[in-house]
């Protein structure tokens, strides 16, 4: 139990209600560096875990932004500045006939930057976890639930974790090793 | 939370009057009434692990029989569009039937053809998601996968409409870099915001599409048993644990891509419009073209849909997640985007008469009663009938009948988008130069190796990915609900 350096608790629950009470019961404890892991997105589980309000839309606004300004300074570019040339008597550049492209880019634009946030919160790719050393947290994706306790808490106390995780009707709890060791 | 909000009215009086007997902690929500009650998007009950099962199960198990030769033919029928491609490209455009006064014929039908169809994909997947309409969950994945295989069919034709292809992609008469002579695109055509529209549309849906599959593919990773289904599984899956702090950010990303991909499906079909509406082309030249493309595009779009489903649903057991239900919607949605269709065709005309113009009142007559009547009135008895068999509940349920005029309705867009671009091109201004246009047979073998392509794509699809949304399809189960007895919750919770 020693050898390998221990990373945290891992317990698995049977319900979407039992994983809620567990995340508030855990968040009210004060614990900081924990995780709920559902097969699907639970509603009102960012509350029961405090979390706050996701920033990825920033990323969709900076994306946005980049794009519709490119769009218009690419046609500006090319159309009025590089090689002015005039077609059907119409101008050279203006912001009208330039709308439906830089619109496009605004979308594709933020659609990358959604993505590109998504990834940088999320901190993903990540192939190799601990958790995966775990046959149970198989099912993480399937139909169980899962509180993850990390003992990198300040909290965190190997006994009384394991208890409280326990009382709170958990149906099996595990201790997660560091793989790499 | 919103079951507490279904007391009926009657109850609601009466629980007020005794509110000083009764303390509210008593106050139980009664049951809605029996009429208003809708069925359950998942039928019998299933648990958690069933759908995950019926849905993994799919792609994970040995391909029925018809698998092989259903892909050999459809892989067959592509490898005949790609030959006939390398056959024009070799020769010049001159292959096909299309020449002077009708200079686009079914290039740009089959391009307008394709593209329409993918609008379904996306309707269902972003604009359902932001109507908050549950029952998308269950075709939302295989309609968003027919959207990207239907742009990839539909960007082949402009491309090599073009002739010497080489040119359009680079340097572009399409991307924008300059030609030898230094010369940039020009941005005043509508035919370069199509460029633009059209790739952003298939990368943006190709992206939503990849991060709905995210956790899906998480599942199937942790189901695998072969060593290199796990590998690639785990590698596009990009390490997903379903941590509920990526879940945050997850639908928060999702939300704000499906917030994105709405007005891009509606700026799409409006600027694959402007390619004939910014013309001075009789016939062409109307401002009721871009609402009316995109009701036309969604229409096509759910046809499609539902020629793909249903065989989808009954092939593969999956009736209690793809509903009497599901199908039932869709048909109204049949109804709704075909009568706006109908609705749009009567309009041109009554335009066109009243509009004053002699140019216009002519191409419009010559649609419906010169030499293309055949194709104008097959347009009008697929697009503008064929849906209104769906006001009766008995036609909806009936799916061999759903799934026949499902192939209607995508055989009357295709004739709807020969009728506007080929009428209206072929008796042009000069009486002198009026013409015919007659498909050559490379037309027509390039055209339906282009549903080749389609169905490969398609086939690969149900092979290897999960076909319907596994974790969205679980969410909006009762068993999902942490406040449902199904998922879980106690009496005393409430």
């Amino acid at each position: 139990m020693s050898d390998p350096k221990s990373l945290g608790l891992l317990a698995q629950f049977e319900t979407p209600a039992d994983i809620m009470h567990a995340a508030m019961a855990v968040r009210d404890a004060g614990f900081s560096k924990w995780d709920v892991f559902t097969p699907f997105p639970i509603h009102g589980m960012d509350d029961a875990m405090a979390l706050p309000s996701s920033k990825v839309g920033f990323f969709t606004f900076v994306g946005g932004v980049t794009g519709f300004f490119s769009g218009m300074g690419m046609i500006w570019f090319m159309n009025k500045f590089d090689y002015p040339l005039v077609v059907g008597g119409k101008p050279l550049f203006t912001p009208l006939f330039a709308f439906p492209v830089s619109y496009e880019l605004t979308i594709l634009l933020s659609a990358f930057g959604t993505l590109f946030g998504l990834a940088l919160l999320n901190r993903l790719p990540k192939l190799n976890n601990p958790l995966f050393s775990s046959e149970r947290f198989k099912r993480a994706t399937n139909d169980k639930f899962f509180v993850y306790v990390e003992t990198a808490d300040p909290k965190f106390s190997a006994v009384e974790t394991r208890a409280l995780l326990a009382t709170l009707g958990a149906s099996a709890v595990e201790e997660i090793h560091d793989t790499e060791a | 939370m919103a079951k507490a909000a279904t007391i009926p009215a009657g109850s609601a009086t009466k629980a007020g009057q005794h509110e000083h007997h009764a303390p509210p902690v008593h106050l139980k929500a009664a049951e809605p009434p029996k009429e208003l009650e809708r069925e359950s998007l998942v039928l019998n009950n299933r648990s958690l692990g069933w759908i995950t099962e019926a849905i993994a199960g799919v792609c994970e198990k040995p391909m029925p029989k018809w698998w092989w030769p259903a892909f050999i033919v459809s892989a067959g029928t592509m490898g005949m569009m790609f030959s006939l491609i390398a056959y024009l490209i070799a020769t010049g455009v001159g292959v096909w039937g299309l020449n002077q006064p009708a200079d686009w014929a079914w290039d740009i039908t089959n391009f307008v053809f394709w593209i329409g169809i993918g609008h379904a994909g996306t309707l269902i997947s972003a604009v359902l998601c932001l109507l908050r309409q549950k029952w998308r969950t269950s075709i939302n994945r295989a309609a968003e996968a027919m959207t990207i295989f239907a742009v990839a069919c539909a960007g082949i034709f402009p491309v090599v409409h073009t002739g010497r292809v080489w040119f359009a992609l680079f340097p572009g008469y399409l991307i924008p870099f300059p030609n030898s002579n230094g010369i940039w695109p020009q941005f005043r055509s509508p035919l370069l915001w199509d460029v633009f529209a059209v790739s952003t549309y298939g990368t943006v849906s190709l992206l939503f599409w990849y991060t709905g599959l995210i956790p899906d593919l998480a599942t199937l990773r942790d189901r695998a048993t072969h060593k290199v289904r796990r590998f690639f599984y785990a590698l596009f899956s990009l390490g997903w644990t379903g941590s509920n702090r990526h879940w945050s950010n997850y639908e928060k990303a999702y939300l704000i891509l499906a917030g994105l991909s709405t007005p891009l499906v509606l700026s799409v079909h409006s600027i694959v419009s402007f390619d004939f509406a910014v013309s001075q082309v009789p016939g062409w030249h109307t401002t009721i073209f871009p609402p009316y493309f995109v009701a036309g595009a969604i229409f096509s779009g759910f046809g499609m849909v539902l020629t793909l489903l249903i065989p989808l649903r009954a092939l593969f057991n999956l009736q209690d997640i793809i509903t009497t239900r599901h199908v039932e919607l869709m048909c109204k949605v049949l109804l709704a985007t075909g009568s706006i269709v109908g609705y749009a065709y009567g309009m041109e005309f009554f335009i066109a008469w009243y509009g004053g113009s002699p140019y216009e009142l002519y191409a419009f007559k010559n649609r419906a009663f010169g030499p293309y009547w055949w194709a104008y009135w097959s347009m009008i008895s697929c697009n503008v009938i064929s849906p209104h068999f769906f006001w009766f509940k008995k036609l909806r349920t009936n799916f061999v009948f759903v799934w026949i005029i499902s192939i209607f309705v995508n055989i009357g867009m295709w004739f709807e988008r020969f009728v506007i671009i080929v009428t209206s091109l072929h008796r042009d201004y000069l009486p002198s130069s009026w013409g015919y246009f007659t498909p050559t047979w490379v037309d027509v073998f390039t055209f339906v190796g282009s549903f080749g392509l389609f169905m490969t794509l398609f086939l690969l699809f149900i092979r290897f990915l999960p076909a319907l949304a596994i974790s969205e399809v679980k969410a909006v189960t009762p068993q999902a609900d942490p406040h449902h007895p199904l998922g879980g919750a106690r009496e005393h919770h409430h």
